[in-house]
């Protein structure tokens, strides 16, 4: 194959892990933004996604794009309502204090993966993709199910961004992300709308996993590389800043998926985490954040 | 902290140092190899409590601190071929050097973005072990050699794979991080850390370059985890990949957490209870994250002084 | 003789607001000058400037002599300008002895023994009256002795200039009237700027008063001088007691 269509491929690669990682991060991104609090679980609710597409669509069997759809809704459920009993028990007991509450979600991250190794077992295991249709391109054959993935998150995240900005829920939550104190004075349901954040945040990593599955294995210890890349996107794309998320999603998957063709995963997961490290220390707003207020 | 009572204090540390020699005659062969294990990674648990505990500083990336001593000793040895005295003080001029490049980037950000800035530079230390994989035998580790691991003294030869020997170094590195900290504390610089954990502006207000003191914070702390990890590699000959990941980042904060932040004893309380309580599960269960992970929600849920903080509110309000 | 304190132009912005603007002002050495204004008139943002808790957008000041505009607020109050805070902000879980000691140890330059920080320790405290407290946990004092306690900490600095924000704010007659009398003794080695609402107080101590309104100095002068200016009394006093 020639350079040409070789970066194609790669492109397109990328704008997959881009995809998922856009939704991934942005619920982390959310959950800061709003809550005020690093939620290092958050890759563990990606990881329980995946599993349960597994489980889902195993126990459902006939064609694959029923068990597909079904894990499509019922994973992010069961994940969700599992965030928002984790919010209530733990999280709201300690009043979101930063460091209590990234003490406290280190702590389910070690629970979720442990149990997920003791049910789930130690194997990767694979889901079918609801559908197995292949573009072909002049170069190269190119799944269909991967560029649907692209269009889901893409609807997906347009969808979060029309709620934020246009609805009632989107106003009270931004209102709760700029003045928690004076929104509750104004009646808004401060402790609801944490609860409901921080379940929806799980459940953007959990959809992110469904539609990711059946291109990549369901394994206990996939929750890692996503969290990583999601701190990493929402810190470049300035914390809590929906668009900013977006950007640097697709900057860091198509980099990503570009460099790991050319260089060794490990050199570039290297420099991008001293990269990102760097851009903490010295331009803590993000590259493409404004100062905070 | 107060100037009251030092005689106090350093009864009961002696006390500890004591009944910790004596245990090494009375316990059973297990308990005993047990016991230097947990000394020499209570030493590195003290190292995260000097930042953590005293200067309020939650860093989420120690391990590779530990591990900067764990490789500096144990490639020395191996690689370089010196001998075990120079390797351990090669293994702490690697934490020492590392704290200080770490300190000096780290410490310009505050609160959450301290603790992902040194999770994330630990990661890039673990990640780099795994790319040399050439000189540090990538995720399998090495091994120092048993001939190697000898202490001399002109004619006479100690061999650290001897329990005993190796129970005594341990105890004789414990014993003088224990005092050293106990003297940090107790001094005048202790207290400017502590005024900085509780009111970073008003310290500076007083006159105090707060950054200078954090920086020699982290370079203290960071020193004393790297010698814990620099005598894990010459004690028990393994040097692995495992000891850089982000669990033995975490693992110190649970054992300080446990133990008590911000006392001299908690570090050790809090690992000597840690490995005891996986101790006894491990007969029921394999699945020994689960308890570390219950541990620390519980923890900051319901017992966030620990153990001896919470000795120190109740009852002993001396206790340094 | 030279000002101890001068700023030139010395201006603030908080986005687009104006807090500290244009402001040129000189202090004398042991002078007490009182610095009042309406609320928001931009004392506090001044005297923070002066302290460096916070950086200028633009101006310049000057300490005995040398351009300390740059220097972090560490240094200058190694220099000796000593703050002492608005809100009461003493380290509440160390006690009294403890916080006392911070600066006192910081100042002793020599003779580092404990018997030194022990005598100097002491030696404030008895001076604000709270010797007999000094192993009570800060936070556990009285707001009264808190805001001596604060007072404690900013003497053993040793100033040559102590600023104090809004002191007798919270405090009860009895206690005022000991702090009046605290003021004029510490008045005797050091140079005092003080920012207070009470205007018996200001009336009683100060030697000369600045008064703010909207960023800017408004007037300056002898407290007779200001008691009888029109533009103040329009400005301010016209509608406090």
């Amino acid at each position: 194959m020639h350079f040409g269509p070789h970066l194609l491929l790669a492109a397109l690669e990328g704008l997959v892990t881009s995809a998922v990682l856009a939704l991934t991060a942005l619920g982390l991104s959310l959950v800061f933004g709003v809550m005020r609090v690093v939620n290092v679980a958050h890759g563990e609710f990606f990881m329980l996604g995946a599993v349960l597409a597994w489980a889902i669509t195993t126990a459902i069997g006939g064609h694959p794009a029923l068990g597909f759809l079904a894990a499509l809704v019922i994973a992010p459920l069961i994940v969700g309502a599992l965030a928002l009993v984790a919010e209530r028990l733990v999280l709201r007991r300690l009043n979101y204090n930063p460091e209590a509450t990234i003490v406290a979600t280190i702590g389910m991250l070690y629970i979720i993966q442990q149990l997920a190794l003791t049910f789930y077992g130690p194997e990767a295991r694979p889901v079918e993709p609801p559908f197995s249709y292949r573009i072909l391109l002049p170069w190269f054959g190119y799944s269909g199910y991967k560029l649907s993935v692209i269009a889901a998150s893409a609807l997906l995240l347009l969808a979060t961004w029309l709620v934020l900005t246009r609805t009632k829920i989107g106003l009270v939550m931004r209102a709760t992300q700029y003045d928690s104190e004076t929104a509750q004075a104004f009646g808004i349901p401060v402790g609801r709308v944490y609860g409901g954040v921080f379940a929806l945040g799980a459940m953007l990593a959990a959809i992110a996993a469904v539609l990711i599955v059946p291109i990549s294995q369901a394994h206990y210890l996939m929750g890692q590389d996503p969290l990583l890349l999601s701190f990493i996107v929402v810190i470049i794309g300035g914390l809590g800043s929906l668009r900013g998320t977006v950007v640097a999603a697709v900057l860091i998957g198509m980099s990503d998926g570009i460099i790991s063709m050319f260089f060794s995963p490990t050199l570039a997961k290297i420099i991008a985490t001293l990269l990102v490290a760097m851009v903490l220390v010295f331009r803590p707003q993000g590259l493409f954040g404004t100062a905070s207020r | 902290m107060s100037e009251a009572s030092p005689a106090k204090a350093y009864t009961l540390h002696l006390g500890v140092i004591a009944l910790l020699f004596v245990l090494s005659f009375l316990l059973p062969e297990y308990y005993h190899g047990l016991l230097a294990r947990i000394m020499v990674l209570a030493v590195f648990a003290m190292g995260y409590n000097m930042l953590f505990g005293y200067v309020g500083l939650l860093s989420l990336g120690h391990a590779m601190f530990f591990a900067a001593g764990l490789y500096g000793a144990g490639l020395a040895v191996i690689q370089l071929g010196w001998n075990v005295p120079l390797a351990f003080l090669g293994g702490i001029a690697c934490g020492a050097v590392l704290a200080l490049g770490i300190g000096l980037l780290a410490l310009r950000t505050t609160g959450v973005a301290f603790m992902i800035v040194t999770m994330m530079f630990a990661q890039v230390f673990y990640l780099l072990i795994l790319y040399f994989a050439t000189w540090t035998g990538g995720d399998q580790g090495m091994v120092v050699p048993q001939p190697a691991r000898v202490l001399s003294f002109g004619a006479t030869a100690l061999e650290l794979t001897n329990p005993t020997v190796r129970y005594m170094t341990a105890l004789a590195l414990f014993s003088i991080v224990l005092l050293v900290t106990l003297a940090i504390v107790r001094s005048r610089y202790g207290r400017v850390l502590v005024a900085i954990r509780e009111n970073e502006e008003r310290t500076k207000m007083l006159g105090y370059d707060t950054f200078s003191n954090k920086l020699a914070a982290v370079v203290i702390s960071g020193t004393i985890c790297a010698a814990s990890g620099a005598a894990y590699a010459l004690l028990f000959g393994y040097v692995g990949s495992s000891f850089a990941s982000v669990q033995y980042s975490i693992l110190p904060l649970l054992w300080v957490l446990l133990g008590g932040a911000a006392t001299t004893l908690g570090p050790l309380i809090g690992t000597l209870f840690m490995y005891y309580v996986i101790d006894i599960t491990s007969g029921y269960t394999s699945a020994y994250l689960l308890i570390v992970g219950i541990a620390l929600i519980l923890l900051v849920l319901f017992f966030p002084k620990g153990i001896l903080g919470s000795v120190r509110q109740r009852w002993l309000g001396w206790l340094p | 003789m030279m000002p101890l304190l001068t700023t030139k132009g010395l201006s603030r912005n908080f986005g687009g607001l104006r807090a500290v603007d244009g402001v040129d002002f000189a202090l004398m050495p042991g002078e007490i000058r009182a610095v009042i204004g309406p609320n928001g008139a931009g004392k506090t943002t001044f005297v923070s400037l002066v302290s460096g808790r916070i950086q200028p957008s633009s101006g310049m000041i000057v300490f005995d002599g040398a351009d300390i505009t740059s220097q972090p607020a560490y240094i200058r109050v190694r220099q000796g300008i000593a703050y002492t805070f608005q809100i009461t902000s003493v380290f509440a879980n160390l006690s009294a002895y403890d916080n006392v000691a911070l600066p006192v140890q910081r100042t002793l330059s020599d003779g580092r023994s404990k018997g030194a920080v022990r005598a100097g320790v002491m030696a404030a405290l008895e001076r604000t009256g709270l010797a007999d407290r000094a192993h009570m946990p800060a936070g556990q004092l009285s707001y009264g002795h808190q805001r001596l306690l604060e007072v404690a900490m900013g003497l053993a600095l040793k100033p040559r200039l102590l600023i104090l924000d809004e002191p007798t704010q919270g405090l009860a007659d009895s206690e005022i009237d000991n702090f009046i009398t605290l003021v004029r003794e510490i008045a005797k080695n050091a140079t005092v700027l003080l920012i207070e609402h009470n205007m018996p107080v200001v009336m009683q101590l100060a030697d000369r008063i600045t008064v703010f309104n909207a960023g800017k100095i408004l007037a300056e002068g002898t407290p007779e001088a200001i008691r009888e200016n029109a533009a103040v009394q329009e400005a301010y006093l016209g509608t406090a007691p």
